[in-house]
Protein backbone atom coordinates (compact mmCIF):
# COMPACT_ATOMS: atom_id res chain seq x y z
CA UNK A 1 0.00 0.00 0.00
CA UNK A 2 1.06 3.41 0.27
CA UNK A 3 4.46 4.63 1.16
CA UNK A 4 5.74 0.73 1.85
CA UNK A 5 9.19 0.25 0.05
CA UNK A 6 8.73 -3.42 -1.72
CA UNK A 7 11.10 -4.49 -4.03
CA UNK A 8 8.26 -4.50 -6.57
CA UNK A 9 7.80 -1.55 -9.02
CA UNK A 10 5.10 1.28 -8.63
CA UNK A 11 2.57 1.37 -10.52
CA UNK A 12 2.04 5.00 -9.84
CA UNK A 13 4.44 7.06 -7.59
CA UNK A 14 3.33 10.77 -7.60
CA UNK A 15 5.38 13.04 -5.86
CA UNK A 16 4.37 16.66 -4.84
CA UNK A 17 2.09 17.02 -7.69
CA UNK A 18 -0.08 19.86 -8.58
CA UNK A 19 -2.73 19.08 -11.33
CA UNK A 20 -4.64 22.30 -13.46
CA UNK A 21 -7.92 21.65 -14.53
CA UNK A 22 -8.77 20.01 -17.96
CA UNK A 23 -10.90 22.95 -19.28
CA UNK A 24 -8.48 25.50 -18.00
CA UNK A 25 -4.86 24.60 -17.80
CA UNK A 26 -3.95 27.92 -15.70
CA UNK A 27 -6.04 26.45 -12.82
CA UNK A 28 -4.83 24.83 -10.02
CA UNK A 29 -7.34 22.38 -8.74
CA UNK A 30 -5.27 19.98 -6.33
CA UNK A 31 -2.13 19.90 -5.10
CA UNK A 32 0.43 18.42 -3.34
CA UNK A 33 -0.28 14.56 -4.23
CA UNK A 34 1.97 12.45 -3.05
CA UNK A 35 1.05 8.74 -3.68
CA UNK A 36 2.28 5.46 -4.67
CA UNK A 37 -0.27 2.59 -6.08
CA UNK A 38 1.28 -0.89 -5.93
CA UNK A 39 0.43 -3.57 -8.33
CA UNK A 40 -2.75 -5.45 -7.15
CA UNK A 41 -4.28 -2.48 -5.14
CA UNK A 42 -7.96 -1.10 -5.57
CA UNK A 43 -7.85 2.35 -5.08
CA UNK A 44 -10.99 4.45 -4.02
CA UNK A 45 -10.83 8.05 -4.13
CA UNK A 46 -13.72 9.97 -2.89
CA UNK A 47 -14.86 13.77 -3.24
CA UNK A 48 -17.74 16.01 -4.31
CA UNK A 49 -18.54 17.41 -7.36
CA UNK A 50 -16.03 19.99 -8.39
CA UNK A 51 -13.02 18.44 -5.79
CA UNK A 52 -11.23 18.11 -8.90
CA UNK A 53 -11.73 14.02 -9.39
CA UNK A 54 -12.11 13.81 -12.82
CA UNK A 55 -9.13 15.99 -13.56
CA UNK A 56 -7.47 14.26 -10.94
CA UNK A 57 -8.23 10.91 -13.09
CA UNK A 58 -7.32 12.40 -16.29
CA UNK A 59 -4.06 13.22 -15.26
CA UNK A 60 -3.25 9.79 -13.68
CA UNK A 61 -4.07 8.42 -17.24
CA UNK A 62 -1.97 10.70 -18.60
CA UNK A 63 -4.31 13.00 -20.93
CA UNK A 64 -2.65 16.05 -19.43
CA UNK A 65 0.75 16.48 -17.47
CA UNK A 66 1.27 17.74 -13.77
CA UNK A 67 1.86 21.65 -13.94
CA UNK A 68 4.01 20.82 -10.59
CA UNK A 69 5.96 17.57 -9.25
CA UNK A 70 6.85 14.20 -10.80
CA UNK A 71 4.51 12.12 -11.97
CA UNK A 72 5.95 8.43 -13.16
CA UNK A 73 3.94 5.35 -14.35
CA UNK A 74 5.77 2.03 -14.01
CA UNK A 75 8.97 4.00 -13.94
CA UNK A 76 8.06 6.08 -17.24
CA UNK A 77 7.18 10.04 -16.47
CA UNK A 78 4.18 10.89 -17.32
CA UNK A 79 2.61 12.44 -19.54
CA UNK A 80 3.25 9.90 -22.69
CA UNK A 81 2.67 11.36 -25.78
CA UNK A 82 5.50 9.93 -28.03
CA UNK A 83 4.29 7.23 -30.55
CA UNK A 84 7.86 5.50 -29.47
CA UNK A 85 6.41 5.44 -26.07
CA UNK A 86 2.72 4.29 -26.28
CA UNK A 87 2.76 1.16 -25.37
CA UNK A 88 4.23 2.12 -21.76
CA UNK A 89 0.83 4.09 -21.78
CA UNK A 90 -1.92 1.28 -22.89
CA UNK A 91 -0.74 -0.27 -19.73
CA UNK A 92 -3.53 1.89 -18.63
CA UNK A 93 -7.19 1.80 -18.96
CA UNK A 94 -9.77 4.54 -18.54
CA UNK A 95 -13.20 4.57 -18.04
CA UNK A 96 -14.95 7.83 -18.34
CA UNK A 97 -18.20 8.83 -15.80
CA UNK A 98 -20.35 9.40 -19.10
CA UNK A 99 -18.38 6.82 -21.58
CA UNK A 100 -17.81 9.20 -24.11
CA UNK A 101 -18.20 6.89 -26.72
CA UNK A 102 -17.83 7.28 -30.70
CA UNK A 103 -21.14 8.44 -31.39
CA UNK A 104 -21.06 7.67 -35.39
CA UNK A 105 -20.23 4.00 -34.49
CA UNK A 106 -22.15 1.20 -33.15
CA UNK A 107 -21.28 -0.54 -30.23
CA UNK A 108 -18.97 -3.10 -31.23
CA UNK A 109 -17.31 -0.94 -33.50
CA UNK A 110 -16.87 1.45 -30.85
CA UNK A 111 -15.40 -2.00 -28.50
CA UNK A 112 -13.75 -3.25 -31.38
CA UNK A 113 -12.10 0.43 -32.46
CA UNK A 114 -8.92 0.12 -30.08
CA UNK A 115 -7.86 -3.32 -30.73
CA UNK A 116 -8.40 -2.76 -34.70
CA UNK A 117 -6.32 0.30 -34.50
CA UNK A 118 -3.60 -0.95 -32.58
CA UNK A 119 -3.42 -4.89 -34.10
CA UNK A 120 -4.23 -3.39 -37.19
CA UNK A 121 -7.45 -5.78 -37.21
CA UNK A 122 -10.29 -5.66 -40.12
CA UNK A 123 -13.55 -5.56 -38.73
CA UNK A 124 -13.73 -9.71 -39.39
CA UNK A 125 -10.59 -10.09 -37.53
CA UNK A 126 -12.21 -8.25 -34.64
CA UNK A 127 -15.29 -10.27 -34.53
CA UNK A 128 -14.67 -13.11 -32.12
CA UNK A 129 -12.44 -10.86 -29.04
CA UNK A 130 -15.37 -8.34 -29.38
CA UNK A 131 -18.09 -10.89 -29.32
CA UNK A 132 -16.31 -12.09 -26.01
CA UNK A 133 -16.16 -8.95 -24.30
CA UNK A 134 -19.77 -8.20 -25.61
CA UNK A 135 -20.96 -11.90 -23.99
CA UNK A 136 -18.97 -10.50 -20.27
CA UNK A 137 -20.46 -7.43 -19.84
CA UNK A 138 -23.76 -8.41 -21.51
CA UNK A 139 -23.87 -5.75 -24.20
CA UNK A 140 -24.62 -8.36 -26.93
CA UNK A 141 -28.36 -7.14 -27.60
CA UNK A 142 -26.83 -3.75 -28.11
CA UNK A 143 -24.18 -4.26 -30.51
CA UNK A 144 -25.72 -3.22 -33.46
CA UNK A 145 -27.15 -0.13 -31.90
CA UNK A 146 -25.33 3.50 -32.23
CA UNK A 147 -24.63 4.82 -28.28
CA UNK A 148 -27.72 7.37 -28.66
CA UNK A 149 -30.31 4.40 -28.31
CA UNK A 150 -29.12 3.25 -25.05
CA UNK A 151 -29.29 4.53 -21.09
CA UNK A 152 -26.62 5.75 -19.58
CA UNK A 153 -25.99 2.81 -17.52
CA UNK A 154 -25.62 0.69 -20.53
CA UNK A 155 -23.56 3.63 -22.12
CA UNK A 156 -20.72 2.88 -19.38
CA UNK A 157 -20.61 -0.43 -19.54
CA UNK A 158 -19.31 -0.15 -23.41
CA UNK A 159 -16.83 2.17 -22.21
CA UNK A 160 -15.73 -0.20 -19.58
CA UNK A 161 -15.44 -2.80 -22.28
CA UNK A 162 -13.65 -0.42 -24.46
CA UNK A 163 -11.11 0.42 -22.11
CA UNK A 164 -10.43 -3.82 -21.32
CA UNK A 165 -10.28 -4.26 -25.14
CA UNK A 166 -6.61 -3.94 -25.10
CA UNK A 167 -6.25 -5.94 -22.07
CA UNK A 168 -4.46 -3.13 -19.20
CA UNK A 169 -2.68 -3.78 -16.10
CA UNK A 170 -4.73 -1.01 -14.42
CA UNK A 171 -7.78 0.18 -14.98
CA UNK A 172 -9.04 4.03 -14.10
CA UNK A 173 -12.50 4.54 -13.56
CA UNK A 174 -14.09 8.02 -13.07
CA UNK A 175 -17.20 7.85 -10.60
CA UNK A 176 -18.79 4.48 -12.63
CA UNK A 177 -21.50 4.10 -9.74
CA UNK A 178 -22.98 7.43 -10.25
CA UNK A 179 -26.66 7.15 -11.16
CA UNK A 180 -26.81 3.56 -11.70
CA UNK A 181 -30.23 1.73 -10.61
CA UNK A 182 -29.30 -1.43 -7.92
CA UNK A 183 -28.94 -3.95 -10.18
CA UNK A 184 -26.25 -2.07 -12.68
CA UNK A 185 -24.38 -1.44 -9.44
CA UNK A 186 -24.28 -4.95 -8.43
CA UNK A 187 -22.97 -6.03 -11.36
CA UNK A 188 -20.18 -3.09 -11.61
CA UNK A 189 -19.05 -4.00 -8.20
CA UNK A 190 -18.86 -7.74 -8.87
CA UNK A 191 -17.33 -7.16 -11.98
CA UNK A 192 -14.71 -5.04 -10.54
CA UNK A 193 -14.20 -7.48 -7.98
CA UNK A 194 -13.33 -9.85 -10.84
CA UNK A 195 -11.35 -7.97 -12.60
CA UNK A 196 -9.55 -7.16 -9.86
CA UNK A 197 -8.88 -10.82 -8.71
CA UNK A 198 -8.05 -11.82 -12.54
CA UNK A 199 -10.54 -12.24 -15.03
CA UNK A 200 -10.37 -14.24 -18.01
CA UNK A 201 -10.84 -11.01 -20.13
CA UNK A 202 -7.58 -9.71 -18.89
CA UNK A 203 -6.24 -13.25 -19.46
CA UNK A 204 -6.63 -14.28 -15.30
CA UNK A 205 -4.05 -11.20 -14.31
CA UNK A 206 -4.97 -9.47 -11.19
CA UNK A 207 -6.20 -5.87 -12.32
CA UNK A 208 -4.87 -2.88 -10.77
CA UNK A 209 -7.88 -0.42 -10.08
CA UNK A 210 -8.31 3.14 -9.24
CA UNK A 211 -12.00 4.92 -9.37
CA UNK A 212 -13.07 7.62 -8.04
CA UNK A 213 -16.72 8.34 -6.28
CA UNK A 214 -18.89 10.37 -4.62
CA UNK A 215 -19.88 8.18 -2.41
CA UNK A 216 -18.18 5.95 -0.26
CA UNK A 217 -20.79 3.60 1.30
CA UNK A 218 -20.89 1.02 -1.88
CA UNK A 219 -17.42 0.39 -1.66
CA UNK A 220 -17.38 -1.28 1.42
CA UNK A 221 -15.96 -4.71 1.57
CA UNK A 222 -14.88 -3.86 -2.37
CA UNK A 223 -12.29 -1.46 -2.36
CA UNK A 224 -9.40 -2.06 -0.33
CA UNK A 225 -7.10 1.53 0.00
CA UNK A 226 -9.34 4.88 0.64
CA UNK A 227 -8.38 8.28 -0.17
CA UNK A 228 -10.33 11.60 -0.49
CA UNK A 229 -10.03 14.88 -2.62
CA UNK A 230 -10.67 17.99 0.08
CA UNK A 231 -9.37 21.68 0.03
CA UNK A 232 -7.46 21.07 -3.32
CA UNK A 233 -5.74 18.27 -0.68
CA UNK A 234 -5.12 14.67 -1.44
CA UNK A 235 -5.41 12.66 1.42
CA UNK A 236 -5.03 9.00 2.30
CA UNK A 237 -7.26 7.48 4.41
CA UNK A 238 -6.21 3.99 4.65
CA UNK A 239 -8.43 0.76 4.89
CA UNK A 240 -12.27 0.47 5.04
CA UNK A 241 -11.50 -0.57 8.67
CA UNK A 242 -8.78 3.43 9.09
CA UNK A 243 -11.67 5.25 6.89
CA UNK A 244 -14.30 4.45 9.27
CA UNK A 245 -12.68 5.46 11.69
CA UNK A 246 -11.56 8.75 10.41
CA UNK A 247 -12.72 11.89 11.96
CA UNK A 248 -13.21 13.58 8.73
CA UNK A 249 -16.14 15.53 8.34
CA UNK A 250 -16.40 14.96 4.33
CA UNK A 251 -15.54 11.35 5.15
CA UNK A 252 -18.58 10.96 7.49
CA UNK A 253 -20.72 13.05 5.02
CA UNK A 254 -19.69 10.74 2.19
CA UNK A 255 -20.60 7.94 4.46
CA UNK A 256 -24.23 9.52 5.36
CA UNK A 257 -26.78 6.87 5.12
CA UNK A 258 -29.86 9.34 6.01
CA UNK A 259 -30.28 12.82 4.66
CA UNK A 260 -31.52 13.96 7.84
CA UNK A 261 -28.41 12.97 9.72
CA UNK A 262 -26.16 15.35 6.67
CA UNK B 1 -5.66 63.31 -34.29
CA UNK B 2 -4.70 60.14 -32.54
CA UNK B 3 -7.61 57.19 -32.89
CA UNK B 4 -9.86 56.62 -30.07
CA UNK B 5 -8.36 54.37 -27.24
CA UNK B 6 -11.86 51.75 -27.57
CA UNK B 7 -10.78 51.54 -31.63
CA UNK B 8 -7.35 50.73 -31.27
CA UNK B 9 -7.97 48.20 -28.27
CA UNK B 10 -10.49 46.82 -30.67
CA UNK B 11 -8.36 46.81 -34.12
CA UNK B 12 -5.76 45.20 -32.16
CA UNK B 13 -7.88 42.93 -30.53
CA UNK B 14 -9.00 41.67 -33.89
CA UNK B 15 -5.35 41.81 -35.46
CA UNK B 16 -3.85 39.63 -32.21
CA UNK B 17 -6.58 37.21 -33.16
CA UNK B 18 -5.86 37.37 -36.56
CA UNK B 19 -2.43 36.97 -36.11
CA UNK B 20 -3.06 33.76 -33.37
CA UNK B 21 -5.23 32.15 -36.28
CA UNK B 22 -2.98 32.04 -38.70
CA UNK B 23 -0.38 30.61 -36.35
CA UNK B 24 -2.66 27.51 -35.07
CA UNK B 25 -3.36 26.74 -38.72
CA UNK B 26 -0.02 26.84 -39.90
CA UNK B 27 1.10 24.78 -37.42
CA UNK B 28 -2.17 22.25 -37.30
CA UNK B 29 -1.87 22.11 -41.57
CA UNK B 30 1.88 20.67 -40.37
CA UNK B 31 1.09 18.42 -38.24
CA UNK B 32 -1.26 16.99 -40.70
CA UNK B 33 0.67 16.78 -43.20
CA UNK B 34 3.72 15.32 -41.20
CA UNK B 35 1.11 12.60 -40.07
CA UNK B 36 -0.32 11.98 -43.40
CA UNK B 37 3.37 11.46 -44.62
CA UNK B 38 4.58 9.56 -41.48
CA UNK B 39 1.37 6.81 -40.77
CA UNK B 40 0.81 5.73 -44.21
CA UNK B 41 1.02 2.01 -42.95
CA UNK B 42 -0.15 2.69 -39.29
CA UNK B 43 -3.70 1.23 -38.83
CA UNK B 44 -4.48 0.55 -42.15
CA UNK B 45 -7.29 -1.63 -41.82
CA UNK B 46 -8.97 1.27 -39.99
CA UNK B 47 -7.83 4.55 -41.51
CA UNK B 48 -7.87 3.53 -44.88
CA UNK B 49 -11.81 2.47 -45.02
CA UNK B 50 -12.51 5.42 -43.33
CA UNK B 51 -10.50 7.06 -46.30
CA UNK B 52 -12.77 5.58 -48.52
CA UNK B 53 -15.94 6.44 -46.59
CA UNK B 54 -14.78 10.19 -47.16
CA UNK B 55 -13.88 10.02 -50.73
CA UNK B 56 -17.36 9.05 -51.26
CA UNK B 57 -18.94 11.67 -48.82
CA UNK B 58 -16.88 14.84 -50.15
CA UNK B 59 -17.09 13.04 -53.74
CA UNK B 60 -19.22 10.15 -54.91
CA UNK B 61 -21.87 11.10 -53.24
CA UNK B 62 -22.03 14.89 -54.32
CA UNK B 63 -22.31 13.95 -58.34
CA UNK B 64 -26.20 14.17 -58.68
CA UNK B 65 -25.41 17.66 -57.46
CA UNK B 66 -22.37 18.36 -59.50
CA UNK B 67 -24.05 17.34 -62.92
CA UNK B 68 -27.08 19.66 -62.43
CA UNK B 69 -24.56 22.58 -61.62
CA UNK B 70 -22.59 21.23 -64.86
CA UNK B 71 -25.43 21.89 -66.93
CA UNK B 72 -26.52 25.36 -65.36
CA UNK B 73 -22.63 26.37 -65.68
CA UNK B 74 -22.53 25.60 -69.42
CA UNK B 75 -25.93 27.50 -69.77
CA UNK B 76 -24.47 30.28 -67.53
CA UNK B 77 -21.34 30.73 -69.36
CA UNK B 78 -22.93 30.17 -73.06
CA UNK B 79 -26.04 31.98 -72.56
CA UNK B 80 -24.08 35.11 -71.48
CA UNK B 81 -21.49 34.90 -74.08
CA UNK B 82 -22.94 33.54 -77.09
CA UNK B 83 -24.98 36.47 -78.35
CA UNK B 84 -22.24 39.36 -77.62
CA UNK B 85 -19.17 36.48 -79.80
CA UNK B 86 -21.61 37.04 -82.67
CA UNK B 87 -22.60 40.36 -82.55
CA UNK B 88 -18.90 41.15 -82.75
CA UNK B 89 -18.21 38.04 -85.01
CA UNK B 90 -15.93 36.13 -82.21
CA UNK B 91 -17.67 32.90 -82.25
CA UNK B 92 -14.75 31.24 -82.93
CA UNK B 93 -13.71 31.92 -79.45
CA UNK B 94 -16.74 30.27 -77.67
CA UNK B 95 -14.02 27.20 -76.80
CA UNK B 96 -11.20 29.93 -75.25
CA UNK B 97 -14.03 31.27 -73.15
CA UNK B 98 -15.07 28.26 -71.86
CA UNK B 99 -11.53 27.26 -70.81
CA UNK B 100 -10.47 30.45 -69.47
CA UNK B 101 -13.70 30.52 -67.77
CA UNK B 102 -14.50 26.97 -66.77
CA UNK B 103 -11.67 25.37 -66.54
CA UNK B 104 -9.39 27.92 -64.80
CA UNK B 105 -11.56 29.89 -62.71
CA UNK B 106 -15.29 29.04 -61.90
CA UNK B 107 -14.98 24.80 -62.23
CA UNK B 108 -12.84 24.73 -59.75
CA UNK B 109 -13.60 27.37 -57.12
CA UNK B 110 -17.17 26.77 -57.45
CA UNK B 111 -16.49 22.88 -57.07
CA UNK B 112 -14.34 24.18 -53.73
CA UNK B 113 -17.38 26.07 -52.54
CA UNK B 114 -20.25 23.89 -52.73
CA UNK B 115 -17.96 20.82 -51.25
CA UNK B 116 -17.19 23.23 -48.19
CA UNK B 117 -21.01 24.10 -47.89
CA UNK B 118 -22.18 20.42 -48.18
CA UNK B 119 -19.17 18.62 -46.52
CA UNK B 120 -17.24 21.24 -44.77
CA UNK B 121 -19.46 22.52 -42.69
CA UNK B 122 -20.51 18.81 -41.14
CA UNK B 123 -16.68 18.17 -40.53
CA UNK B 124 -16.31 21.23 -38.72
CA UNK B 125 -20.47 20.47 -36.56
CA UNK B 126 -19.00 16.44 -36.34
CA UNK B 127 -15.43 16.99 -34.80
CA UNK B 128 -16.91 20.09 -32.94
CA UNK B 129 -19.69 17.95 -31.32
CA UNK B 130 -17.18 15.66 -30.83
CA UNK B 131 -14.54 17.44 -29.31
CA UNK B 132 -17.15 18.78 -27.57
CA UNK B 133 -18.85 15.80 -25.64
CA UNK B 134 -15.24 14.04 -24.89
CA UNK B 135 -14.54 11.32 -27.55
CA UNK B 136 -11.25 12.97 -28.92
CA UNK B 137 -9.94 13.05 -24.91
CA UNK B 138 -11.50 8.93 -24.93
CA UNK B 139 -9.24 8.99 -28.59
CA UNK B 140 -6.10 10.11 -26.52
CA UNK B 141 -6.83 7.74 -23.79
CA UNK B 142 -7.06 5.09 -26.30
CA UNK B 143 -3.83 5.91 -27.41
CA UNK B 144 -4.89 6.56 -30.67
CA UNK B 145 -3.84 10.07 -32.49
CA UNK B 146 -7.30 11.92 -33.60
CA UNK B 147 -5.36 13.28 -35.93
CA UNK B 148 -4.60 10.12 -37.83
CA UNK B 149 -7.85 8.86 -37.25
CA UNK B 150 -9.98 11.91 -37.82
CA UNK B 151 -8.46 14.50 -39.84
CA UNK B 152 -5.88 12.46 -42.23
CA UNK B 153 -9.23 10.78 -43.94
CA UNK B 154 -11.25 13.97 -44.16
CA UNK B 155 -7.60 15.76 -45.78
CA UNK B 156 -7.69 13.15 -48.39
CA UNK B 157 -11.27 12.76 -49.02
CA UNK B 158 -11.63 16.34 -49.75
CA UNK B 159 -8.16 16.87 -51.85
CA UNK B 160 -9.96 13.51 -54.03
CA UNK B 161 -13.14 14.54 -53.75
CA UNK B 162 -12.46 18.19 -55.12
CA UNK B 163 -10.25 17.53 -57.55
CA UNK B 164 -12.46 14.64 -59.57
CA UNK B 165 -15.64 16.87 -59.13
CA UNK B 166 -13.97 19.60 -60.91
CA UNK B 167 -13.00 17.34 -63.58
CA UNK B 168 -16.49 16.16 -64.02
CA UNK B 169 -17.82 19.94 -63.45
CA UNK B 170 -16.02 21.11 -65.91
CA UNK B 171 -16.53 17.95 -68.83
CA UNK B 172 -20.05 18.77 -68.22
CA UNK B 173 -20.11 22.53 -68.68
CA UNK B 174 -17.61 21.74 -71.64
CA UNK B 175 -20.62 19.43 -72.92
CA UNK B 176 -24.13 21.07 -71.99
CA UNK B 177 -22.26 24.76 -72.97
CA UNK B 178 -22.32 23.26 -77.07
CA UNK B 179 -25.81 21.81 -76.30
CA UNK B 180 -27.06 25.39 -75.43
CA UNK B 181 -25.02 26.79 -78.08
CA UNK B 182 -26.31 24.20 -80.25
CA UNK B 183 -30.16 25.29 -78.88
CA UNK B 184 -29.32 28.91 -79.61
CA UNK B 185 -28.46 28.19 -83.65
CA UNK B 186 -24.53 28.63 -83.25
CA UNK B 187 -23.03 27.72 -86.48
CA UNK B 188 -20.45 25.52 -84.53
CA UNK B 189 -19.61 21.89 -85.58
CA UNK B 190 -18.34 19.65 -82.50
CA UNK B 191 -15.39 19.30 -84.43
CA UNK B 192 -14.60 22.92 -84.41
CA UNK B 193 -15.47 23.12 -80.67
CA UNK B 194 -13.44 20.24 -79.75
CA UNK B 195 -10.49 21.97 -81.58
CA UNK B 196 -11.35 25.59 -80.14
CA UNK B 197 -11.22 23.79 -76.44
CA UNK B 198 -7.57 21.76 -77.31
CA UNK B 199 -6.04 24.76 -78.93
CA UNK B 200 -6.71 26.74 -75.99
CA UNK B 201 -5.73 24.16 -73.21
CA UNK B 202 -1.65 23.67 -72.41
CA UNK B 203 -0.37 20.69 -70.11
CA UNK B 204 -0.09 23.76 -67.86
CA UNK B 205 -3.69 23.75 -67.24
CA UNK B 206 -4.18 20.19 -66.12
CA UNK B 207 -1.36 20.19 -63.92
CA UNK B 208 -2.36 23.33 -62.02
CA UNK B 209 -5.83 22.38 -62.00
CA UNK B 210 -4.68 19.32 -60.21
CA UNK B 211 -2.77 20.97 -57.88
CA UNK B 212 -5.36 23.94 -57.48
CA UNK B 213 -7.82 21.53 -56.60
CA UNK B 214 -6.39 19.27 -54.18
CA UNK B 215 -4.58 22.47 -52.61
CA UNK B 216 -8.28 23.70 -52.04
CA UNK B 217 -9.31 20.07 -50.76
CA UNK B 218 -6.58 20.31 -48.14
CA UNK B 219 -7.40 24.20 -47.28
CA UNK B 220 -10.87 22.85 -46.60
CA UNK B 221 -9.90 20.64 -44.53
CA UNK B 222 -7.38 21.65 -42.36
CA UNK B 223 -9.56 25.05 -41.48
CA UNK B 224 -12.69 22.93 -41.17
CA UNK B 225 -10.92 20.32 -38.97
CA UNK B 226 -8.90 22.87 -37.13
CA UNK B 227 -11.79 24.92 -35.98
CA UNK B 228 -13.61 21.89 -34.94
CA UNK B 229 -11.14 19.65 -33.19
CA UNK B 230 -7.76 21.24 -32.10
CA UNK B 231 -8.82 23.58 -29.24
CA UNK B 232 -11.41 22.75 -26.14
CA UNK B 233 -14.79 23.69 -27.78
CA UNK B 234 -18.71 23.57 -25.67
CA UNK B 235 -21.48 22.38 -27.17
CA UNK B 236 -22.84 25.92 -27.49
CA UNK B 237 -19.70 27.14 -29.13
CA UNK B 238 -20.26 24.51 -32.48
CA UNK B 239 -22.02 26.78 -34.52
CA UNK B 240 -19.78 29.80 -34.04
CA UNK B 241 -17.15 27.55 -34.61
CA UNK B 242 -18.83 26.41 -38.33
CA UNK B 243 -19.35 29.98 -39.38
CA UNK B 244 -15.40 30.56 -38.33
CA UNK B 245 -14.32 27.94 -40.19
CA UNK B 246 -16.28 28.40 -43.72
CA UNK B 247 -15.79 32.51 -43.60
CA UNK B 248 -11.79 31.65 -43.33
CA UNK B 249 -12.17 28.25 -45.86
CA UNK B 250 -13.30 30.85 -48.57
CA UNK B 251 -10.96 33.20 -47.98
CA UNK B 252 -8.04 30.51 -47.89
CA UNK B 253 -9.32 29.27 -50.82
CA UNK B 254 -9.58 32.71 -52.93
CA UNK B 255 -6.37 33.53 -51.90
CA UNK B 256 -4.95 30.50 -53.40
CA UNK B 257 -7.12 31.19 -56.32
CA UNK B 258 -5.40 34.23 -56.35
CA UNK B 259 -2.06 33.06 -56.51
CA UNK B 260 -2.38 30.65 -58.62
CA UNK B 261 -3.69 33.81 -61.55
CA UNK B 262 -0.72 34.87 -61.24
CA UNK B 263 0.78 31.79 -61.99
CA UNK B 264 -1.18 31.89 -64.97
CA UNK B 265 -0.36 35.32 -66.35
CA UNK B 266 3.06 34.73 -65.58
CA UNK B 267 3.53 32.06 -67.79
Amino acid sequence: MNAVSTSVEPVIRMDRVALASMQDQNSVVVEDVTWTVQPGDYWVVAGLQGSGKTDFLMLTGGLMGPVRGDYFFYGQEMPIFEDSRLHERLRLGLVFESAQLFNHLTVSENIALPLRYHKNLTAGDAVAPVQAMLDATELGQWADSTPGALGRNWQRRVGLARALMLKPEILLLDNPLAGLDFRHLTWWLSFLSDLCHGHPLVDNRPLTLVTTTADLRPWKGYGREFAILKNRRFIVLGSWGQLEAARDELVRELLTTELSSA
Amino acid sequence: MPLPRNLTHYVGRKLFRFLLTIQGLGAFALITLGVVLTKTRVARHVVWPATFREISRAGLRLLPMFLFMSAALGLLVIGQSVSWLTRVGAINYLGTIMVLVVVRELGPLLTALLVLARIGTANVVELGTARATGEVEALEALGIDPVHYLVVPRVIGLAFGIFSLTVYLILGALISGYLWAFLQDVPLRPSDYFHQLAGSLSGLDFALLALKTIGFGFIIAVVTCYHGLAQPLRVEEVSLATVRAVAQSIIACVLLDALFIIIYLAT
